[in-house]
């Protein structure tokens, strides 16, 4: 478990460096790619719902901290991504080979949808036919990030012998 | 441990938003950014020379006709640039013997501190970090322009950063003249991004397309933030007025390339600037 703290947090902290300078100012067919939230969902995939929503929650307050933005913003929806993955991992999407194309594919448009609401709840710009309009190429973007990503990862975070599935035997 | 997690963001949220500018965790704001900062610059320098070569071909594409239009250009700015020369000086001579008392002028007044872009906001903001802060002389509201034109102002800084929000962000409003007309107005931002209006132009003023439009210097009690006279905006591409809209609709299209900015340079003055009663 140490080792896997230590691991995640060198990580996500060389992905929140590569997020804020390099690849947030990437823009392709209007999308823009988000690295951080792909490795989170990751590393939510392979370590569980409370390790991906405590690394959702560390590595979204470092980002807070980077842009000067509204601190525990980027930080509260993390976790919620971290934490709602890291269950779809360890209950339905555990050994299926498409659970981090669709995990990416469906937290990517419910964290756009989220900050959206977020900001508009806060009082600040939340255009919502900007964010209409990006978010497939957004979606299409982050699954591009996703098997590279997701195969780092799994090489620093090996994945959980999940425990064996209860049988009920009828009759 | 996750609920825990959900509330202590949102106590984080709560307590940023009062105060944006300091409150109890500018420490922790303060403390991340400087520890991010080496590691950003350091990234941005690895990325740079990928990023140019991708700028180059780029702008290949578009080489040959901006060429000719360039050249036509640069024959009609000599032009200007001489009368601008002999204007500059008569006003230098009638400035002197009227012992005019003016606020900081630019660019005379003004010390550039040049700095580079280490990160970005979400794509929700119009909001660039640089690599320069409050140890540079930067301030808050500081203007900041590259060669092109005007990129925005300084609104959150500490030693080693600064956050600056541009023009072309929605809380963004410069007070604006046209050079060619003198008509006043309000630059805000656009419908789409990186797109400007020239606001608050009424009817009875002229506004062409292709003027050019410049900060005019004003404080607007509404607006406070004061950006030196002088500083090009962008160019007008369309003007259009309806019967029932008190003011033109004036689009404008900034000088400065927003999507490709790397490298800005802050206007630092000692100068005091005058204030309103």
């Amino acid at each position: 478990m140490p080792t896997d703290v230590a691991k995640t947090s060198v990580l996500l902290f060389v992905v929140v460096v590569v997020q804020l300078s390099i690849v947030s100012s990437i823009v392709i067919l209007t999308g823009r790619p988000n690295l951080l939230l792909v490795t989170v969902v990751c590393v939510a995939l392979l370590r569980g719902a409370t390790f991906g929503a405590a690394a959702g929650f560390c590595a979204g307050l470092l980002a807070d901290t980077g842009v000067f933005g509204t601190l525990g913003f980027t930080a509260l929806l993390l976790t919620l991504a971290g934490y709602w993955t890291g269950r779809y991992g360890e209950t339905t999407g555990r050994d299926r080979a498409h659970a981090p194309l669709l995990s990416i594919a469906v937290i990517t448009f419910l964290y756009q949808v989220a900050a959206l609401i977020l900001r508009f709840m806060l009082g600040q710009h939340a255009p919502a036919g900007h964010v209409f309009a990006t978010v497939f190429p957004t979606v299409a973007l982050n699954l591009v990030l996703t098997l590279p990503v997701y195969a780092l990862t799994r090489r620093l975070l090996r994945p959980r012998e999940w425990a064996p599935r209860e049988v009920r035997l009828l009759g | 441990m996750v609920g825990g997690l959900v509330l202590l963001s949102l106590v984080l949220i709560t307590v940023s938003f009062r105060d944006p500018t300091g409150g109890a965790f500018s420490g922790i704001e303060s403390a991340g950014a400087t520890i991010l900062r080496p590691f950003e610059v350091a990234a941005e320098r690895v990325a740079r020379p990928f990023q140019d070569v991708y700028g180059y071909f780029r702008g290949l594409v578009h080489a040959k006709s901006e060429n000719e239009k360039l050249r036509s250009e640069v024959n009609h700015l000599r032009q200007l640039a001489l009368q601008g020369e002999s204007a500059r000086q008569e006003n230098d001579q009638l400035r002197a013997a009227l012992a005019f008392v003016d606020g900081p002028r630019f660019p005379k007044d003004y010390a550039a501190v040049n700095a580079r872009i280490i990160s970005w906001a979400s794509e929700f903001d119009q909001r660039v970090v640089i690599s320069a802060g409050s140890g540079s002389g930067v301030r808050q509201d500081t203007p900041v322009v590259t060669r092109a034109g005007l990129v925005g102002r300084v609104t959150a800084l500490n030693s080693g950063a600064a956050q600056v929000t541009l023009i072309t962000d929605e809380s963004s409003a410069v007070q604006a003249l046209d050079v060619n007309t003198r008509a006043v107005g309000l630059v805000r931002h656009g419908q789409g991004q990186d797109s400007l209006i020239l606001d608050r132009v009424t009817k009875d003023r002229r506004v062409e397309v292709g003027d050019t439009i410049v900060t005019a210097g004003t404080r607007s009690s509404q607006y406070p933030s004061l950006f030196p006279r002088g500083i090009a905006i962008g160019v007008v591409t369309n003007v259009g007025q309806s019967d029932t809209a008190p003011y033109k609709q004036v689009l404008i299209k900034p000088f400065v390339d927003f999507s490709s900015l790397d490298a800005v340079t802050a206007l630092v003055t000692h100068k005091t600037s005058p204030k309103a009663p």
